[in-house]
């Protein structure tokens, strides 16, 4: 039988593998050394690989990403540890202006193998700091992979990927998928980017789903199913790039589309997947597009808040119940 | 160190200076004559910064600079037609014509950029010194920026990283008294550049930029250190640019003409030459010499990308990833 692991041991087996066979792979971050990251992403590397290769930094946003930005154009591949990804905002200058457009104005002389990961979504009463996804912004920035696996396989394939190529890669590990577990298998596989995941068949209508919000609407499916209601499931995996062609497919099939997304609708992943899907496979449709979105707001503390401003099984349900209404 | 070869050394200084000069004269005719599309700021009067900098450079070493950029360009070995070509906005350009002026690429002699935005190529050296520790090499990396960088986040975490991990980089700031029309002195109540790097914990050097054997010594000096291991170093450079800020902008208002006439009686070009000519070094032959080399180098040089195409339009979205 297969084993099962974590998503955050999963992931990082990915790390440690990668970094024993490539010399320089290095991970900076405040707290990754000894102490093994805040989110245990890197825990028991630093008694392999030591200070050099588990770099603990000052809080200094800006600085290493600036710095890392430097060292993947001269021969090293940094991974940048965020711990919460909302501390990401301070860097956005060096990640917009230089990361993003190296390889470009170098015309694709210079590579750009950075990875920068961590922890998004809300939850936890984490707070207003403590509970950014901003990855809408990455997508629309040219020169970004945005890869947001939601259970462990798809984890330490993707991070391989992402370890492997030499273009910056944005790895998003929503904080409530941590913890759970899942199969990985012991031999090496990577799982190429672009490629969106069906995670249910079925011929009614199609959810695409981002993140955390996958397990959600597989929980909402199985409701269904016993109705006889049969829907068909997407995890793109990656949001730069889109697998457009497997949701655009799914559409064919089913005519009816719901984008479920824990962060914000205007100008979100959704609108983006929706538009597409107007250009391309309008004819395919029997109802318009929907969307289903966390609030336009910054994310309360107390619990009763914060459950009221992210998409749950209720209003999930809902909506597939809406959009088949139409 | 013979008589001869000083002499070979300075004269190869001199003509390193040289050639940025007249490259960026050209580049300020052709601008006034319309063949430039975009920005073009001169380093016309700091030429012995760059040279005095990179003539302890190999290839394999990373430079990271600034809007100002063709001097560090130039002199870190990108031909002046490459640099001349780029701001034509040609193919034939170190960036392909993806760049012009502020994005001058030739990561082949290791130019990792000019830049539009003060302040990241601090960042950057500081990451090049990171990747050359960890890989065991003994290169540097260089950022060359101006005094309006000072005063940016980006030189204050960037010169700390550089020092804490002992890192192989040398920070060079171009003073030239002026961002765009802000004095450095209304910006800066501590002027004393070279205190701030002992605060940062790595050794600061006080120069005159315009004293291009002066530079070369210190850069060589800290250049060794650091690819010893023994760590970054910062080097102030004062020195002054001659024309305005960029091309086609107004240059009054914010300094006196006399101040610069006064910067122009101290040219990094005129006095080297002075120098070696009162010591018995060189000859006027020598210098004339040089000259014509030069002319002849940067004239062609216009000619090519004046006669050189422009990009395809179906590649303007090449490259923006790896594959
Ligand atoms: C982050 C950022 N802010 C503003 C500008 C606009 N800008 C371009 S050059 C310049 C002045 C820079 O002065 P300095 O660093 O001293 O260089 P100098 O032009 O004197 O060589 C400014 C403010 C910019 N390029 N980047
Ligand atoms: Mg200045």
């Amino acid at each position: 039988m297969m084993r099962e692991i974590t998503y955050t041991t999963a992931a990082r087996e990915a790390l440690a593998e990668e970094m024993a066979r490539d010399p320089s792979i290095f991970v900076v971050g405040e707290g990754i050394g000894v102490r093994g990251g805040n989110f245990n992403t890197t825990q028991g590397l630093y008694e392999l690989y030591g200070p050099m290769r588990l770099r603990d930094t000052p809080i200094v946003e800006r600085g290493f990403v600036g710095m890392c930005t430097g060292a993947a154009m001269t021969g090293s591949r940094p991974v940048v540890d965020f711990m919460f990804f909302d501390f990401i905002l301070d860097s956005f200058g060096e990640l917009f202006n230089q990361t993003s457009k190296m390889q470009y104005m170098s015309s694709g002389r210079l590579k750009m193998p950075i990875v920068l990961r961590g922890c998004i979504g809300i939850g936890g009463s984490s707070a207003t700091h403590h509970s950014g996804s901003y990855y809408p912004i990455f997508v629309h920035i040219p020169g970004f992979r945005v890869v947001m696996p939601t259970n462990p396989y798809d984890a330490k394939g993707l991070f391989k990927t992402a370890l492997r190529g030499d273009d910056p890669v944005l790895f998003l590990e929503h904080k409530s998928l941590l913890n759970v577990k899942g199969h990985v298998p012991e031999e090496d596989y990577s799982i190429p980017f672009g490629q969106a995941a069906i995670v249910r068949e079925g011929t009614q209508a199609t959810v695409v789903a981002l993140g955390s919000m996958v397990r959600l609407v597989e929980k909402a499916s199985e409701t269904l199913a016993n109705e006889g209601i049969s829907i068909e499931i997407i995890d793109p995996r990656t949001l730069a790039p889109l697998d457009i062609d497997t949701i655009l497919q799914s559409v064919h099939k089913t005519g009816r589309l719901l984008i479920v997304d824990e962060t914000f609708a205007p100008c979100g992943v959704g609108s983006e997947i929706s538009s597409q899907v107007m250009e391309k496979g309008f004819d395919d449709l029997d109802a318009p597009v929907m969307r289903l979105n966390g609030l336009h707001t910054p994310t309360p503390y107390s619990p009763a808040l914060e459950a009221a401003v992210v998409p749950n099984a209720q209003t999930i349900l809902q909506s597939i119940r809406d959009l088949l209404a139409e | 160190m013979s008589e001869e070869i000083a002499k070979e050394q300075a004269l190869t200084l001199w003509r390193q200076m040289l050639m940025i000069r007249r490259t960026e004269e050209q580049l300020a005719k052709s601008y006034a004559g319309g063949m430039i599309p975009g920005a073009c700021h001169t380093y016309v009067g700091e030429e012995a910064v760059a040279t005095g900098v990179c003539a302890h450079l190999r290839h394999e070493d990373a430079v990271f600079s600034t809007h100002r950029g063709h001097g560090h360009a130039l002199a870190k070995g990108v031909p002046p037609r490459e640099v001349i070509a780029e701001l034509f906005g040609r193919v034939t350009g170190c960036s392909r014509g993806r760049g012009g002026s502020m994005h001058l690429f030739s990561p082949e002699v290791g130019m990792m950029g000019t830049s539009g935005i003060v302040g990241p190529c601090i960042l950057q050296a500081t990451g090049a010194g990171y990747s050359f520790k960890l890989l065991g090499k003994d290169n540097v990396g260089v950022a060359f920026f101006g005094d309006g960088a000072m005063n940016n986040g980006a030189f204050h975490e960037g010169l700390n990283l550089a020092a804490i991990w002992d890192l192989p980089v040398i920070f060079v700031c171009e003073d030239n008294m002026y961002a765009t029309e802000v004095p450095f002195a209304y910006a800066t109540k501590n002027q004393d550049v070279a205190a701030r790097a002992r605060t940062y914990g790595m050794p600061g050097y006080s120069l005159d930029g315009n004293d291009v054997l002066a530079v070369s010594q210190a850069a060589s000096e800290a250049i060794q250190r650091a690819r010893s291991g023994g760590g970054p170093s910062l080097l102030h450079c004062k020195t002054y640019r001659t024309r305005p800020h960029a091309e086609g902008m107004r240059d009054a208002g914010y300094r006196t003409p006399q101040e610069v006439e006064s910067w122009k009686q101290r040219d990094p070009i005129v006095t080297l030459k002075a120098k070696l000519l009162a010591q018995n070094l060189a000859e006027e032959g020598d210098f004339e010499e040089i000259e014509s080399d030069i002319k002849a180098m940067v004239d062609e040089a216009a000619e090519f990308a004046k006669n050189s195409p422009y990009p395809d339009p179906a590649t303007a979205t090449e490259h923006i990833f790896s594959v």
